[in-house]
């Protein structure tokens, strides 16, 4: 691993050489095995039906015992080449297979297509559009990182905090149920607006939901956070640094874990970011080194509480206005053109890079997911982890199968 | 009538020659082997029972209360015949060797497990003179079998042919071989003080009210007694495989450890012992360290109202056995799981020190004030 990048703040870094070779747990190095003991190395094949492989995942791993070697994910059992067949269907057919490529945070995915397609075919969206569009991705990202962080903790072994966890989840998907219509897969996000309006009362739920989040959050610190074994298996574990995420274009929670300040929310507002107030909470946190399990996972449990500030702003601002624009019809098609414009999902900058020729299908829509350029890292960051810790890296960069194989 | 039995004539004796006299044949070997028989499966019914009805009952009714939801409650009243339902289900299930395992070896382990983790109940005092086998060495008896338990489970990881299997079973020795020296040298401990290493006798000089308790005994022994009581306890937790010591089968990391290959009921094989482990295992801890049968009043001791009344000492050793069998379950479902280096970490640079300096301690202590 090349720690020379010169980019890398200096304080995201605290000491290059822990960072190479051995890797650390906690202040302790993980035991090497001395050479001239013959040992062989064991070949292991994790997944695609393994428990904390998040899906169909499946990595090659060769182990010194429980010391890995080397980790190869190999990736494509869940491909359904979604970008060919949106190329085949008319824009209003294929919207709603891009729900099916991050099927944790869906409403993000129709808005990473949504936003491209509208920039090429120059279309306008209604204010009240915009924010509820922003209510409902924020919604979707508070629900999925408490997935991912309860997630989290059932790798390192802990069942109770996930369940709390989804005691919440579970509100919020009836809330977006509630308005979309659907729980997990939504495609409520069309070109030109969205589907359906909320009501007062809805609104009234959601923030009523909101404060029931903020007032939960102590409970899965107590019970997770701060425990003293969770610390310990993930602090200073599996540490991925600003400069190895930028050069392998790691891109959300974790590449702010690392203590770079990237949020597309923050740096290219669209959807009308630019009207709330929020922070971008960034590494290190109040425990371990900058860019580690730990740090990864706080790091979601800090933007679920920004989330939530921007979903009230969004409620109590919501402008007046249409929620569709009128003109976008069944046949609609887009006039030639081609975009590319990046959002911000919960797992990474989800963006399409869109083409028109102007006929009834799109001519090309291809999607950069932040599953599948986070997961690259595996390979790299797995280096001499024991099997407890590749778990760790795993869950915390937190990816989606769906969307990796697309 | 059981509890005027003397500690030195074990269950089964008195039963043979109960038989002796009332079919009065020779030769008395055969009545004594009888009497074993008649023993050992009157431990199975009263232990297996518990174990496999309530045990499981109690973890699955108080991880449902832990977590938010309700547990079982469809069959039967409170759904207490969950598990019942659930052995039906392991019975009739597909009994699956694959290709690819060593079947014998595959066919024993289980019963290796079930054995090791049941046999331990022989040695337990219930009730004053209530120890099924009252053996002189009751202690170093019982953590023989958790030592012959790791046997079963290699065998078990090894025969499976899988490499999570394997991993699994060599975590589990990693395991064993970090906890058995502090669990031991511990165990020691009220062994010096007692003079024997007979569980009963233990148990026998711990008689009367709570401060003549090992952990407690005397005021001046609690500086020993309670780091060993809690380092007992922790190394209790990583022999019963139990969280945040279940490490040889972290399901999160190895599928399901050395069982991932087992189906039906012997998998059930498996999953039994476990119950049964954590149950011994506190019990062994409560007449260690917490006076076994003997109540916090010293009515259970010579003199007291209740001397001798074996249903008063039975209430006595099931409420603290209980007592901490709940406790390992509350951790069970509170704390996430170490990982195998810091379970060695643990065991040999922090419980091991402590237990070897509780060991000299006790020994002084023994010399200078008793």
């Amino acid at each position: 691993m090349s720690n020379t990048v010169s980019e890398t703040p200096a304080a995201a870094n605290p000491n290059p050489s822990q960072i190479q070779g051995v890797k650390l747990s906690g202040e302790r190095a993980v035991p090497v095995i001395p050479r001239d003991i013959q040992t062989d190395e064991l070949v292991f094949n994790m997944g695609p039906q393994h428990p904390s492989t998040h899906g169909v995942l499946r990595v090659v791993l060769r182990t010194d015992g429980e010391v890995v070697l080397e980790a190869q994910p190999l990736i494509g059992n869940l491909h359904r080449s979604c970008e060919k067949i949106l190329e085949n269907l008319t824009y209003v057919q294929g919207l709603p297979y891009v729900d099916r490529m991050d099927y944790l945070g869906a409403l993000n995915m129709e808005l990473g297509l949504v936003l491209s397609v509208e920039e090429a075919g120059g279309v306008e969206v209604p204010k009240r559009a915009q924010y509820l569009r922003v209510i409902m991705c924020e919604l979707n990202r508070v629900i999925s990182h408490l997935f991912a962080s309860g997630q989290f903790g059932l790798d390192m072994g802990a069942f109770t905090p996930f369940l709390y966890m989804f005691r919440e989840r579970e509100e919020g998907l009836k809330l977006l149920n509630m308005v979309t219509g659907g729980r997990l897969l939504y495609h409520y996000i069309r070109y030109g607006g969205v589907t359906r309006d909320i009501t007062p009362e809805w609104a009234k739920l959601c923030l009523a939901w909101c404060d029931r989040v903020l007032a939960h959050m102590p409970e899965y610190d107590n019970l997770l956070t701060w425990n003293n074994i969770f610390l310990n298996r993930s602090c200073g574990v599996a540490i991925l640094d600003a400069s190895t995420c930028m050069d392998f274009a790691v891109t959300g929670p974790c590449l702010r874990a690392a203590g770079v300040k990237r949020d597309l929310r923050k740096d290219m507002p669209y959807s009308s970011y630019e009207d709330f107030d929020f922070e971008v909470p960034v590494g290190p946190f109040e425990k371990g080194v900058v860019g580690d399990s730990w740090n990864r996972y706080r790091q979601r449990l800090m933007e679920i509480h920004e989330s939530l500030k921007i979903i009230r702003q969004a409620i109590e601002g919501l402008p007046e206005g249409e929620t569709q624009q009128k003109k976008i019809s069944r046949a609609w098609k887009s006039p030639p053109g081609e975009a590319y414009v990046a959002s911000e999902a919960p797992r990474g900058e989800i963006s399409c890079y869109f083409v028109s020729d102007g006929g009834k299908f799109p001519y090309r829509c291809r999607m950069r997911g932040p599953s599948f350029q986070n997961i690259a890292v595996l390979e790299l960051c797995s280096r001499g982890l024991l099997i407890g810790d590749l778990i760790a890296l795993l869950g915390s960069i937190d990816i989606t199968l769906g969307e990796v194989d697309r | 009538m059981l509890a005027v039995v003397d500690h030195a004539t074990p269950l089964s004796a008195h039963i043979a020659n109960w038989l002796a006299a009332f079919v009065g044949l020779e030769p008395i070997w055969v009545f004594h082997a009888v009497g074993a028989l008649v023993v050992a499966t009157g431990v199975l019914a009263l232990v297996v029972t518990p174990v496999g009805l309530g045990g499981v009952y109690l973890e699955r009714k108080l991880a449902g209360r832990i977590q938010n939801r309700r547990g079982p409650n469809r069959v039967g009243p409170y759904g207490l015949l969950q598990t019942l339902a659930d052995g039906v289900k392991l019975l009739s299930k597909e009994d699956i060797i694959h290709r690819g395992a060593d079947a014998p070896l595959f066919r024993l382990a289980p019963y290796i497990v079930f054995l090791s983790a049941f046999a331990g109940f022989v040695v337990l005092p219930f009730w004053p003179g209530g120890a099924p086998a009252n053996l002189d060495v009751g202690i170093f008896y019982f953590l023989a079998l958790i030592g012959l338990e790791t046997i079963g489970i290699v065998m078990a990881g090894w025969s499976s042919n899988n490499k999570w299997s394997l991993l699994g079973s060599m975590r589990e020795v990693a395991q064993v071989i970090s906890y058995e020296l502090p669990l031991g040298i511990v165990a020691m401990c009220p062994v010096i003080v007692a003079g024997t290493m007979s569980l009963s006798g233990i148990t026998e000089v711990q008689a009367g009210p709570i401060w003549k308790w090992f952990v407690f005994r005397d005021g001046i022994w609690a500086i020993v007694m309670v780091p060993a009581f809690l380092v007992f306890y922790v190394s209790g937790l990583a022999a019963a495989k139990r969280a945040p010591f279940d490490l040889p089968e972290a399901e999160s990391e190895l599928i399901a450890g050395f069982h991932t290959e087992y189906s039906g009921m012997r998998f059930g094989m498996f999953f039994l012992p476990e119950y049964a482990l954590m149950l011994s295992i506190s019990a062994v801890t409560s007449v260690l360290f917490l006076g076994g049968y003997h109540d916090p009043l010293g009515m259970s001791a010579e003199g007291g109202s209740m001397h001798g009344v074996w249903w008063w000492g039975l209430i006595w050793f099931f409420s603290k056995t209980t007592i901490l069998f709940l406790s390992q379950l509350i951790l069970r479902w509170t704390l996430p799981r170490l990982r195998i280096d810091q379970v060695m970490y643990l065991c040999y640079k922090v419980l091991l020190p402590i237990a070897m300096a509780c060991l000299v301690a006790t020994a002084f202590l023994r010399l200078f004030f008793s």
